[in-house]
């Protein structure tokens, strides 16, 4: 055991640190202000310079084939890569649902035009993606759609809506699931497109979410036409592409994993005075720090066992499955905690009077969409139940009825 | 980036689980559970001729010198086991104390019986219920000779040489103790687990050889427990996945209502969290087993967060684990009980969680000052 980087390793990250130490200071940015359209502009603008910066150096899409303006390199050397950038502040979510599960997509199920077209552009931050999957009445259940597209000679029509669609607002192209037969039951009878945002009829509402921003949307489709050749696998087939998708949704997700940071935590309990005294000297208060210290250092050493497969050239365990379920949770804990310890004032979120610039109060609003999106905690217990345990699926009422006689609800 | 064990240790530990699937059935714990003798002695017989007691014994005093890595595999073996058999004691406590604490000659003379499992070994420190205090001790080692009463002895029906927390001058010193002198008494106990036959030792003037430097002991002893903490660690990695093992076998075996209980999301959830727990203490056990194994000085934060991870794991997987099976989960008969008690006893074997979480946050401060 060590913690060590192969000698090939070792000399990629420092050729990455390398060229991140000389490059990414320029696309420092703090976060996009969703609330202020002019500065959420100007955000994206970087996102994207600084997206094809990395392009240009190489590091855009390690482990892409070559042909497609990858590197042809490693996942290792992907996650090197990602660690070095960490430590700079710079506007890469844009990016993450596009070549994390899109443009992956496309690269499946796509032609070879369609991969000419659209891989390049995104590796270059040129274009934007986002997936249009949820709608109201569907989310864990995504297979309960019911955005229509039927066959017009070689084109479809779309009418539907899509929800919780997250930067719509900014994107050039959009991965769709449709329904296209409802006299199928609901995993058949499926079509999946993808579209160029700015075709006629599609309008683009954003949502506020409960911390202010507005980086998610409702999608709306009217008599919107979509040419047949993007179309990705047969009519009535759309589940599988879709299937794709989450797999590689998963991966991302798994990939980008949000570290819960007990330190703030600690920071803030040392500057705390409780009845008692110190904060940190609290019994109760040092119990908890310790829960969540070992519960982080577990996800943390978890996400090391699989590097030590990928560095091995192996594919990861079903191990790497439990780390949003964990740090989900506890980063809403997290915000909880410091939020009692502010006591009276612990609501607050003035930045000049809140610990931490009002971080917990953030991680407090922030935590709970963490919980839902990319599948909720309890469709990842299943997964984890189903998948690694091999436990049964549940018991469904709907996979055999005609989806136009399901029941529907609110 | 490699923390995994190597091919050759995941050889020794496929190998381990093959001789105790075998040699240690929960049938063997239950034996000895319901019994009188101290330990499964024919599977002690077995463990020493294979050399795991001498695993990470330098070959100078008997031992195979393999590593603490190796005995990592074996521990989490032993753990999934449910072992009746004194290793934790003997040599997690034991013969590490006097391995780090030792004269040469200390050495030449306990470590290859321990290492061969001619005589079992042990640590005594508590007197009493509560957490042990080195000012509140009462044991003292006067002139080589031992006075005093140590209660909760693990393995202490069975030992014959223990390592003992006594007040020497105005400090803790670590006596050595061949249980077999005049002036020892030894009182079988009854426990939480009794798989593991825990006694109390009375000394009263039995001669006894220090252990290290006079009055320095305390300090000493917390080190050994850290070392012990990782290797129990790994004992309870076991053990909380022989739990989900179980539960999982019979989740989907067990019908109710129609369909299999492991159809129900509320156990498959419950199954879900002790993988994810048990997934969690493995990790941090793992990098436990890296500090350990290279002497690291992040050891003791490492072995406070592998044991307070990994006493959670095995304590949810065996109590969800009963409640998985039901009413045949709470007979005597069944062995769902056996885990409980095991997951009991690891986790007060070297004091409680809330002391070992205490312990981390304390490292965290001494960190963060530096
Ligand atoms: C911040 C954010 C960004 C998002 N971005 C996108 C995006 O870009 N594109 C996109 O398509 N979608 C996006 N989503 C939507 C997201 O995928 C869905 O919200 C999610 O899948 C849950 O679906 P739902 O909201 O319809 O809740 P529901 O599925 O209705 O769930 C409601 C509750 O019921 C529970 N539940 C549902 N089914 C089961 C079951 N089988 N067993 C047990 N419990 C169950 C859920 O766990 C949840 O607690 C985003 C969501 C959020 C919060």
């Amino acid at each position: 055991m060590n913690f060590d980087d192969t000698p090939e390793e070792a000399a990629f990250r420092a050729e990455a640190r390398d060229w991140l130490a000389r490059t990414a200071p320029k696309f420092v940015t703090p976060g996009p202000d969703e609330a202020d359209d002019a500065r959420e502009a100007a955000y994206i603008r970087r996102a994207k310079a600084w997206q094809a910066a990395k392009a240009e150096g190489g590091y855009a899409a390690i482990t892409w084939p070559k042909e497609f303006g990858g590197r042809g390199g490693r996942p290792i050397e992907q996650v090197i890569y990602s660690q070095e950038e960490r430590r700079y502040s710079v506007p890469s979510g844009p990016f993450q649902i596009g070549l994390g599960m899109c443009v992956p997509t496309v690269m499946t199920w796509g032609d070879d035009a369609a991969r000419k077209r659209f891989v390049g552009p995104a590796v270059r931050g040129e274009e934007i993606w986002c997936q249009l999957f949820s709608e109201p009445a569907a989310g864990s259940d995504l297979a309960g759609i019911r955005t229509r597209s039927e066959k017009k000679g070689d084109e479809w029509i779309v009418n539907g809506q899509k929800v919780w669609t997250s930067g719509a607002h900014y994107s050039d192209w959009g991965i769709l699931v449709t329904r296209s037969d409802p006299s199928q039951p609901k995993h058949k009878g499926l079509t999946f497109f993808y579209l160029d945002m700015k075709s006629p009829g599609v309008e683009v509402r954003p949502i506020q979410q409960i911390w202010g921003g507005a980086n998610f949307n409702e999608v709306y489709f009217n008599d919107v036409r979509i040419p047949d050749s993007q179309r990705f696998g047969a009519p009535g087939e759309g589940w599988k592409v879709a299937l794709t998708m989450l797999m590689h949704e998963r991966l991302a997700i798994s990939a980008g994993q949000v570290t819960t940071d007990v330190k703030d935590f600690f920071e803030l309990a040392g500057e705390i005075e409780l009845e008692t005294g110190p904060a940190l000297e609290n019994a109760a208060v040092r119990e908890q720090i310790a829960d969540w210290y070992v519960r982080s250092e577990g996800l943390k050493f978890t996400t090391y066992r699989a590097l030590t497969a990928l560095s091995r050239g192996e594919t990861p365990g079903p191990e790497g499955s439990i780390g949003k379920v964990v740090s989900a949770p506890q980063l809403q804990a997290l915000g909880t905690l410091g939020m009692d310890l502010g006591d009276m004032a612990g609501g607050l979120t003035e930045e000049d009077v809140a610990p931490l610039k009002a971080a917990f109060q953030r991680a407090y609003l922030f935590a709970p969409g963490l919980r839902i999106a990319g599948g909720t905690d309890e469709i990842l217990r299943n997964i984890v139940a189903e998948r690694v345990l091999g436990l049964p699926p549940d018991i469904r009422v709907d996979k055999s009825v005609a989806f136009n006689e399901l029941p529907v609800g609110r | 980036m490699n923390l995994d064990f190597s091919d050759d240790q995941k050889m020794l530990k496929d190998q381990a689980r093959k001789v105790l699937s075998e040699k240690s059935p929960p049938g063997a714990n239950r034996a000895v559970l319901e019994g009188t003798a101290p330990y499964d002695a024919k599977l002690w017989a077995q463990v020493g001729e294979l050399g795991w007691l001498g695993c990470a014994i330098p070959e100078a005093y008997g031992g195979l010198g393999l590593g603490y890595l190796e005995l990592c595999v074996i521990a989490e073996e032993l753990g999934r086991a449910i072992a009746p058999v004194p290793v934790s004691s003997s040599i997690y406590l034991a013969a590490e104390a006097i391995l780090r604490l030792g004269t040469e000659e200390q050495k030449q003379a306990h470590l290859p019986r321990l290492a061969a499992g001619e005589v079992v070994g042990t640590l005594a420190l508590a007197e009493g219920v509560g957490v042990p205090r080195p000012e509140r001790l009462e044991t003292r080692l006067e002139g080589g000779r031992l006075t005093g009463r140590k209660i909760a002895v693990p393995d202490g029906l069975g030992a014959g040489l223990a390592v003992v927390a006594a007040r020497e001058g105005q400090g803790v010193s670590i006596a050595l103790v061949d249980l077999s002198e005049k002036g020892v008494g030894r009182a079988a106990e009854r426990s939480i687990d009794p798989s593991r036959k825990s006694a109390t030792l009375t000394f009263e003037g039995a001669r006894a050889e220090r252990l290290g430097p006079a009055g320095e002991g305390w300090a000493e002893l917390q080190a050994v427990l850290s070392r012990a903490a990782v290797l129990v660690a790994f004992e309870q990695v076991g053990g909380a996945d022989a739990c989900l093992a179980i539960a999982r076998d019979y989740a989907l075996s067990r019908y109710a209502f129609g369909r299999l209980i492991g159809s129900f999301q509320a156990i498959k959830h419950k199954l879900a969290d002790m993988y994810t727990h048990t997934e969690l203490a493995r990790s941090n056990a793992y990098y436990a087993a890296w500090a350990l194994s290279t002497d690291a000085p992040e050891l003791p934060l490492a072995a406070a967060s592998a044991r307070v991870s990994a006493s959670h794991a095995f304590d949810y997987a065996a109590k969800e684990m009963l409640q998985t099976l039901g009413g045949m989960g709470i007979t005597w008969e069944a062995d769902g009980h056996l885990y409980l008690r095991r997951a009991a006893g690891l986790r007060l074997l070297l004091g409680a969680p809330r002391g070992w979480k205490e312990r981390l946050v304390r490292e965290l401060e001494r960190r963060n000052a530096a």
